[in-house]
């Protein structure tokens, strides 16, 4: 196994020093002959963890395969993620887990943890197999529905009370069907009205966290919030914390700096769901990502062909890409403005995503013993985002054209570099 | 003029320019012979997404009666279902070397998108309950001959109420645009459940009492509420809906000398509109046929006859 000294490179806690490497693990002192890597002016931050990317595979590898989206996920900065489980078909069986849980060993370049749907084919009618995909060798521990929000609230219930005894979590994807169907493709407003676009109201996100906060506090399970979006979930999420319930929740980068008016031309990049908001909400992300309301960051990078996205507005499919930007946005709107410091970012998106999904050997200190992933970041570098300078098969990427932080140097797995910037 | 999008798009010198040639037009609509020959040689499509009989008719006839070639493409059913992408659609129609497209679609927006892909020039027939640009322009045509014939003056400074389901209505956006620019009033009038988020940002004045407004309106316009809105809830019965927002025989006699009752129809006679007021010497409502014809004569003329066609 190679070693490295990574000399005089930052920490997130401000301090400069020199990380050695060797079999795939920091260590005191790295074998003689070891190459040194001068890393002065970049800080090492422990590899990045998203708990919320789709990959497309199988039934879209048009889109996206497990391999291209690791690739991106690397270039990213990340060392593991969780695949949602809305493939085709969708994940949920041990058998499906673990198939897809093999293509991310064959990938090799980031960790692939595999989330299991909460039902049988997302469809919100029977739980799907949660404690075999648990057991199965992909060692689920994380179940959604997302894209899909579970509406049956004893349903709901009985998923919560299942995951209990092998410390499962619950991943919702928040929106009421009634107040947010189908047809809702804009943040409901001002913009909404004028643009004649289907209004998604804050409302419906914020009631189905009050009601799944009280169902896990009712069940004692651990439930997490998907990408929440609005200051009312936030609310919500920061009232059942100070009541100790066991909740927790993601944000994602598009929604910490994307604001409804980029709807005005009905480019369907901007079409996610769910939608993006207008400016206070944004506020109350940042604010609540800052203050640890918000737990992690979390991508929902969503790889669509284009054929997906050529359609009116409505009829396009929701989603954007975020892997390779996610560190980017972080920088730009919790550091750069003081709200976030590099061990809050560590935090944010490696030490806690990581906490969430039980992963061991990520999310871990940069301290000596402990498994070699980390990510070398240049925390001044800015450029350009070209959509096509992407691993990525998908070109939804909602930051092309847009000056942003650039920071992803070097990405490290257990010692080995899975991503260099040329 | 390259394309008709949104009324937004438009400055009022272009706006009254349609306005006047319709008014040129709508003479030649009452000859015998109708036929002009400005767009001969030129070829419209008339592309609709969406079921509909007296937009698709009154866009063929226009370009016919201006001598252009028009044929109509059925798209009924989401793109989607049938798996070609609305791109590949407009894409294949442009191939063909067609020189305007007038498209209805039942995705707002999905006429600026398309606008976005083709070389020929887009006609907004309709998108979602975005827009519908020549519905508007027809409504202040038809509203522009009631005033004339009644020696009532200009459109400017007439107070006009537009009462029904606004929330899903593409009429109501185009016509709030278009009425601003001509100087106009508007007062929107509809219950809680069925008003666009933000209206109040339109500059314009919203009510839930039409009894209130009826004696100050130059122009009631009624727009269709579909039946299918009641299961959605967004009223408890048609009778209630009728009491707080029909334009009933009793609602009619508050009306002014002089005003006039307007719908783009499709009606729903004994819902939002009754037959006595639909009926009335005072209803404009197949003015406003006769000028969608007109309207869209001179709106293809706008777009298909200026010199800088490539």
């Amino acid at each position: 196994m190679t070693a490295y000294v990574l000399s005089g490179v930052s920490l997130p806690d401000g301090a400069t020093t020199d990380l050695h490497v060797a079999d795939g693990h920091l260590v005191d002192e790295a074998p003689s002959g070891a190459e040194r890597v001068d890393c002065s002016g970049l800080l090492a931050l422990p590899g990045l963890v998203d708990v919320h990317t789709h990959l497309r595979e199988p039934g879209r590898e048009d889109a996206e395969t497990v391999a291209s989206g690791a690739r991106a996920a690397a270039r990213g900065g990340f060392t593991a993620v969780l695949a949602m489980a809305n493939t085709q078909p969708v994940t949920d069986t041990a058998e499906k887990a673990e198939h897809i849980h093999d293509l991310g060993l064959a990938a090799g370049v980031v960790d692939v943890q595999v989330i299991g749907a909460i039902t049988k084919g997302l469809r919100g009618e029977e739980l799907a197999e949660l404690g075999l995909m648990h057991r199965s060798r992909a060692g689920v521990t994380m179940f959604s529905d997302d894209g899909m929000c579970v509406q049956d609230a004893s349903l709901m219930r009985k998923a919560l009370e299942w995951v209990r005894p092998f410390d499962g979590v619950i991943a919702q994807h928040s929106q009421e069907a009634t107040l947010a169907g189908p047809g809702a493709c804009c943040h409901e407003g001002e913009l909404s009205g004028r643009l004649g676009l289907g209004g998604w109201p804050p409302v419906a996100e914020s009631v189905i966290i009050a009601r799944d906060v009280m169902l896990a506090e009712a069940t004692g399970s651990r439930l997490h919030v998907c990408h929440i979006t609005t200051a009312e979930g936030v609310e919500v999420v920061r009232w059942a914390k100070a009541r100790g319930i066991n909740v927790t929740a993601e944000v994602t980068p598009h929604h910490l700096l994307l604001g409804t008016e980029e709807l005005v031309d009905y480019d369907t990049v901007y079409k996610v769901n769910p939608p993006l908001r207008t400016s206070e909400h944004i506020e109350a992300l940042r604010a609540a990502l800052a203050d640890g309301t918000i737990d992690a960051v979390a991508t929902d990078h969503a790889p669509h062909a284009p054929q997906d996205k050529d359609h009116a507005f409505v009829d396009a499919r929701p989603g954007m890409l975020g892997l390779e930007q996610a560190l980017s946005v972080v920088i730009e709107t919790m550091v750069k403005p003081g709200r976030l410091d590099w061990a809050g970012v560590a935090d944010r998106m490696s030490h806690t995503p990581a906490r969430i999904a039980r992963l061991a050997g990520h999310g871990r200190p940069l301290a000596v013993g402990e498994p070699a992933n980390l990510v070398l970041v240049d925390p001044e570098r800015m450029g350009t985002v070209d959509r096509d300078a992407s691993a990525s098969l998908s070109r939804n990427n909602p930051y092309h054209g847009r000056l942003l932080p650039d920071p992803v140097v070097a990405t490290y797995l257990r010692g080995r570099e899975t991503y260099r910037r040329a | 003029m390259k394309h008709l999008l949104s009324i937004a798009d438009l400055s009022v010198d272009e706006i009254r320019s349609i306005l006047d040639l319709a008014e040129e037009m709508h003479d030649v609509q009452s000859r015998p012979v109708k036929k002009l020959p400005a767009l001969r040689g030129r070829t419209v499509v008339n592309l609709f997404f969406e079921d509909s009989t007296r937009t698709r008719s009154s866009f063929e006839l226009a370009a016919k009666w201006l001598s252009a070639d028009a044929i109509n493409v059925s798209a009924k059913g989401s793109s989607v279902s049938k798996g070609e992408s609305m791109r590949d659609t407009l894409l294949t129609l442009d191939a063909m070397g067609v020189d305007a497209i007038i498209m209805r679609h039942a995705g707002s927006g999905a006429v600026r998108q398309a606008a976005g892909w083709v070389r020929a020039s887009m006609v907004n027939a309709g998108d979602g309950m975005h827009e519908h640009p020549t519905q508007a322009l027809l409504d202040a045509h038809a509203i522009r001959r009631h005033l004339a014939r009644h020696d009532l003056g200009d459109i400017s400074g007439k107070r006009v109420a537009i009462t029904g389901d606004l929330l899903h209505s593409r009429v109501v956006r185009s016509n709030v645009l278009l009425m601003a620019k001509l100087g106009a009033s508007v007062v929107l009038v509809a219950p809680p459940t069925l008003l666009p988020p933000g209206v109040e940002t339109w500059g314009v004045d919203v009510t839930h009492d039409f009894d209130s407004v009826l004696a100050e309106v130059d122009v009631a316009m009624m727009l269709r509420v579909q039946r299918e809105r009641m299961q959605g809830g967004f009223f408890p019965s048609e009778r209630e809906y009728i009491d707080g927002y029909g334009l009933t025989p009793r609602r009619l006699a508050l009306l002014k000398d002089g005003a006039c009752i307007a719908h783009p129809g499709p009606m729903n006679r004994g819902l939002e509109i009754s037959s006595a007021a639909a009926d009335a010497a005072r209803s404009i409502i197949l003015d406003q046929v006769s000028s969608g014809v007109a309207v869209r004569m001179s709106v293809l003329y706008h777009l298909l006859a200026g010199e800088d066609q490539s």
